[in-house]
């Protein structure tokens, strides 16, 4: 049969799209350099000097992943690196102009991270050329994500920085290894549940809203969770144990399509809260601080809530418009660069620039829930879902953290964030969710003509060409 | 397909999350900004208010106080050109203290945020430019000031004192002067050690410099205050300045037996029985005057008294103020001290200037105001104070005949050092104890030419020559005369 007429049976066939890949990314650069360039005339009142290198840089950067994506991931979504490129760029300058109040140098250090991101998002891609094969490694990656949890409570290894021990060192580099584990947990819990989700929905035993699914079907990937969980809370990282404790609620949910577990996992999230307010002093601290900054603020309290009011107080100040790069004080906030950078943007881009951000993690991940629901098989599914939720959460947990919207717990706020962990692990998550765009988006193969077989085969058989 | 359906249920949990968050983000940098925005904790409004170039402070023809760019972090530096003589009414604007005096109290017209600013600001907005701010006209004469600085400081070191000068016909302030005094360029520096250093050995000075006494401290006005009573007792029909008052060596106060209510004059002649009531004014006769408040009735004093400012605020465009003190619900032995001037009776120099004031301006006495013109920063008036009717104090009649008494105060009595060759002046002396036996007495001096139209009161607190009745005269008298001929001479 015509390869035509089957493509009218299939229905629609995704087009590759990579010119107008192409086209966005000079988009986002422009946004990246403009906005390098803004912070250079706002701060120093001149044109930066280096613009023509650093936009180089980032320009080359950008357009090597466009390059390798043509080769190697034609099919893949077009919409999502220029956005993270976007993001990346933006991110950058901010960086550059709180850099330039401080005296520090974390722009040039977040640019080489970048780089890294970059080189490891290819290697991702060229390496990786059909993600099933992560299927193999369930396991191996579950167990290194706990290996990878655990790093910083080794002696000599980690660090405390800011009362969470969190973090490694290795020479003059941090690194937060929760970060990749995320990645490796997705991996794991979309490889176990891909392969159980039948005993897991179907056998067991009814209780309430959900039908508890059997021990030996659970308890593995439970005991991992939970393990995971553990050293979180031990190692005192709220925003982690919420990210990974919502991460697992909506693969199970997904993966076993019974939305019982919603509403159990709510209610353990809820008991859960309760026993930690109750229990660490830490999370009261965080929730009065919530509840009312401004009585933790300015002299004769105990400042708690510094760094929290001075945000609020950032993107009051920023209004509809901003301030204007260099014209407002982002450096007021502690950790502006870091974990506060959405006040930083609040006060000199104003609502309009956090409206952009927020929209442009929207499409990440509205372009990552695409994927998964278009994606042929369900592992795919699942890895696309896991990864689209945990950076939904993420954006929502620090974003609204910073904005008052719910108690401040520590996160990064992706591709933004000056922190290289974070920014190597984004890149990889973007690379794996392009890889099972790619897969989806991709024709599938004309069996018919390779094989001569009839097309009544072909119409209830989907096939997935391996390469 | 298989999970498809979940898929779409966390897809649009996930939009709810991030509708949430833009929710958020608008009330917060929309709604919530005005209030963030007004905490006063908030530095970054406080920095915009410290860098943004504020109107002038105008005095004649100069600036007294003015925005001049700066190449530091903050685009703008207010600087103050004489700022001792006019520290006591320009006030400071300092980073971490804040601001006083005009700085504060006219901000709204000083940062370009008044209403009777917004022709220009539509202007600024269309044509994007910075909001400037407008300009404050003080209705200061700046020969008067001169004049009333250089003679309370001729007094030397350490005098602590005020003066105040008034336009009896409207109540312009036209000098405005208290020592010690400061440099307010110190306190609005960009130099922030060296204004904390300033300012803690300022707020650590026992002698105040930061206070305008002329408005901001309350003293017991003395003799000063037997003006006023002249003036109730003359109202009341007891007595013309003609008629013959109780004299005598002295006056047991009523209620009271002994020394301690014995009021005498010491040493100055006031007759026996009946004397002249200008004799009795000329010599400031203790014993006159206790006796006519207690003739005149509590009620009659206090109502006097408070048609003339007491015991209200009256000063709207320089905050904050001392409210002046004439008290309630007194017995007969008090109410024949507050006659003199003492018992609770408290005065802020402006307030005995508004006395005489009243009497020069025929009973009238006007509301004073020191904000003459609000303009715009290209120096067109936006808006000019009209001068505004206090209380009809006294008849003009009454005036009329206390002024005689006070013009023959000055020609033969103990206010002759304010006499003005040619011109006719209305004056008086005052000393009040100050209660403290260790400390000198206060020494006032209050005074107008009645064919003029200036009305001045001056006090030095610490008179340290001797506690006579003359020592209102001879420290306050001369610099009153000064002021007046600086006004006169015009």
């Amino acid at each position: 049969m015509a390869a035509g007429q089957q493509g009218a049976i299939m229905g629609f066939v995704h087009r590759r799209r990579r010119g107008a890949e192409l086209f966005l990314l000079v988009l986002a650069l422009a946004v990246g350099i403009g906005a390098y360039a803004a912070v250079g005339i706002g701060v120093e009142g001149e044109v930066p000097v280096d613009l023509l290198g650093y936009g180089g840089w980032l320009a080359g950067l950008v357009v090597a992943a466009h390059v390798v994506i043509r080769f190697v991931a034609p099919y893949a979504d077009p919409v999502l690196l220029p956005v993270v490129a976007a993001l990346n760029g933006l991110g950058l300058a901010v960086i550059h102009r709180l850099d330039l109040a401080d005296g520090t140098t974390f722009a040039r250090q977040q640019l080489t991270w970048m780089t890294l991101g970059v080189v490891l998002f290819v290697g991702t891609l060229v390496v990786l050329r059909d993600h099933r094969v992560l299927t193999r490694f369930t396991y191996t990656s579950g167990l290194a994500a706990i290996v990878l949890l655990l790093l910083p409570l080794v002696p000599g290894l980690g660090k405390t920085i800011n009362g969470a021990r969190i973090w490694i060192g290795v020479g003059p580099f941090s690194f937060q290894p929760g970060e990749v584990a995320k990645v490796l947990l997705v991996i794991t819990f979309a490889g176990y549940l891909v392969l159980h989700r039948d005993a897991l929905a179907l056998a067991g035993r009814r209780l309430l809203v959900v039908d508890l699914p059997r021990g030996r079907d659970l308890g593995p990937i439970l005991a991992m969770w939970l393990v995971s969980l553990g050293v979180l809370v031990f190692q005192r990282d709220l925003g982690s144990s919420l990210l990974f404790f919502g991460l697992f609620l909506v693969m199970l949910y997904v993966a076993t399509e019974r939305p019982g577990w919603l509403v159990v996992g709510s209610a353990m999230f809820l008991g859960g809260a309760l026993v930690a307010w109750r229990l660490f002093g830490h999370v009261r601290t965080r929730v009065d601080i919530w509840l009312d900054p401004f009585a933790y603020y300015g002299e004769g309290t105990s400042d708690q809530s510094y760094q929290l009011v001075e945000s609020l107080f950032g993107m009051a100040w920023g209004g509809l418009l901003g301030r204007g790069f260099g014209e407002g004080n982002p450096e007021r906030i502690p950790y502006a660069e870091s974990d506060f950078i959405i006040g930083a943007i609040g006060e000199e881009l104003g609502l309009t620039g956090v409206m952009a951000v927020l929209l442009l993690y929207g499409l990440i991940v509205e372009r990552a829930l695409r994927a998964a629901l278009i994606s042929r098989d369900g592992f795919g599914k699942l890895v696309a879902t896991g990864l689209a939720s945990v950076f939904a959460l993420q954006v929502f947990v620090v974003v609204g953290g910073v904005m008052r919207l719910i108690p401040l717990t520590g996160l990064t706020t992706p591709f933004l964030s000056y922190g290289g962990s974070s920014l190597v692990a984004n890149w990889v998550i973007i690379a794996l969710v392009l890889r099972i765009s790619d897969l989806a988006r991709r024709p599938a193969p004309s069996v018919g003509d390779s094989a001569g077989e009839d097309a009544s085969a072909a119409e209830t058989t989907q096939v997935v060409r391996l390469p | 397909m298989t999970m498809n359906k979940p898929i779409r249920t966390i897809a649009i949990f996930c939009l709810l999350l991030f509708v949430g968050l833009m929710v958020n983000a608008t009330y917060l940098q929309y709604h919530a900004a005005g209030d963030l925005n007004d905490d006063q904790r908030n530095r970054r409004v406080i920095d915009a208010a410290y860098s943004r170039e504020r109107g002038a402070v105008l005095v004649g023809r100069d600036s007294v106080a003015v925005s001049k760019p700066s190449e530091d972090r903050f685009e703008f530096q207010r600087t103050y050109p004489q700022p001792f003589k006019y520290a006591p009414l320009t006030g400071f604007f300092a980073y971490q203290y804040g601001a006083s005096g005009i700085e504060r109290s006219q901000n709204d017209v000083l940062s370009g945020e008044d209403s009777r600013l917004f022709v220009t600001k539509l202007v600024d907005l269309v044509s994007n430019d910075e909001s400037e701010g407008g300009n404050v006209q003080l209705t200061i004469d700046p020969a008067a000031q001169d004049a009333a600085y250089a003679g309370l400081t001729a007094l030397g070191q350490g005098t602590r004192g005020s003066v105040v000068a008034l336009q009896p016909s409207s109540g312009k302030v036209l000098a405005m002067v208290s020592l010690p005094t400061y440099d307010p360029n110190k306190l609005s520096s960009h130099d922030f050690t060296g204004v904390r250093d300033t300012w803690e050995r300022l707020s650590g000075d026992p002698g105040q410099p930061l206070l305008n006494r002329a408005i901001q401290t309350t003293l017991p006005p003395g003799s000063t205050f037997k003006v006023l009573t002249a003036a109730a007792a003359i109202e009341a029909g007891l007595y013309t300045a003609d008629d013959q008052v109780p004299g005598g060596a002295t006056y047991q106060l009523p209620l009271t037996s002994g020394e301690t209510g014995l009021i005498d004059n010491e040493g100055r002649a006031c007759g026996t029985d009946r004397i002249p009531f200008t004799l009795a004014m000329e010599n400031s006769c203790n014993t006159t005057f206790a006796a006519l408040a207690g003739e005149v009735g509590a009620e009659q004093m206090l109502e006097t008294a408070e048609a003339f400012g007491f015991n209200s605020d009256y000063l709207q465009d320089l905050r904050p103020q001392a409210r002046s003190v004439y008290p309630d619900e007194l017995d007969a032995a008090q109410l024949g001290q507050t006659g003199i001037g003492q018992f609770e009776v408290r005065a802020t120099p402006l307030q005995m200037a508004m006395v005489v004031a009243g009497l020069a301006n025929g009973g009238v006495v006007m509301r004073p105001y020191v904000v003459d013109e609000v303009q715009s920063a290209d120096y067109e008036v936006l808006d000019k104070t009209e001068p505004t009717e206090l209380s009809q104090a006294v008849r003009p009649q009454t005036a009329d005949e206390v002024t005689e008494l006070m013009v023959s105060t000055v020609e033969n009595g103990t206010a002759s050092p304010a006499a003005i060759q040619g011109v006719e002046v209305a004056g008086k002396t005052g000393t009040a104890q100050s209660g403290d036996p260790d400390r000198p007495p206060y020494a006032w001096f209050v005074s107008f030419a009645p064919d003029e139209d200036v009305a001045v009161a001056v006090v030095i607190e610490n008179a340290e020559i001797s506690r006579s009745e003359i020592a209102g005269g001879t420290l306050g008298g001369p610099i009153a005369k000064a002021v007046m001929e600086a006004v006169i001479r015009q």
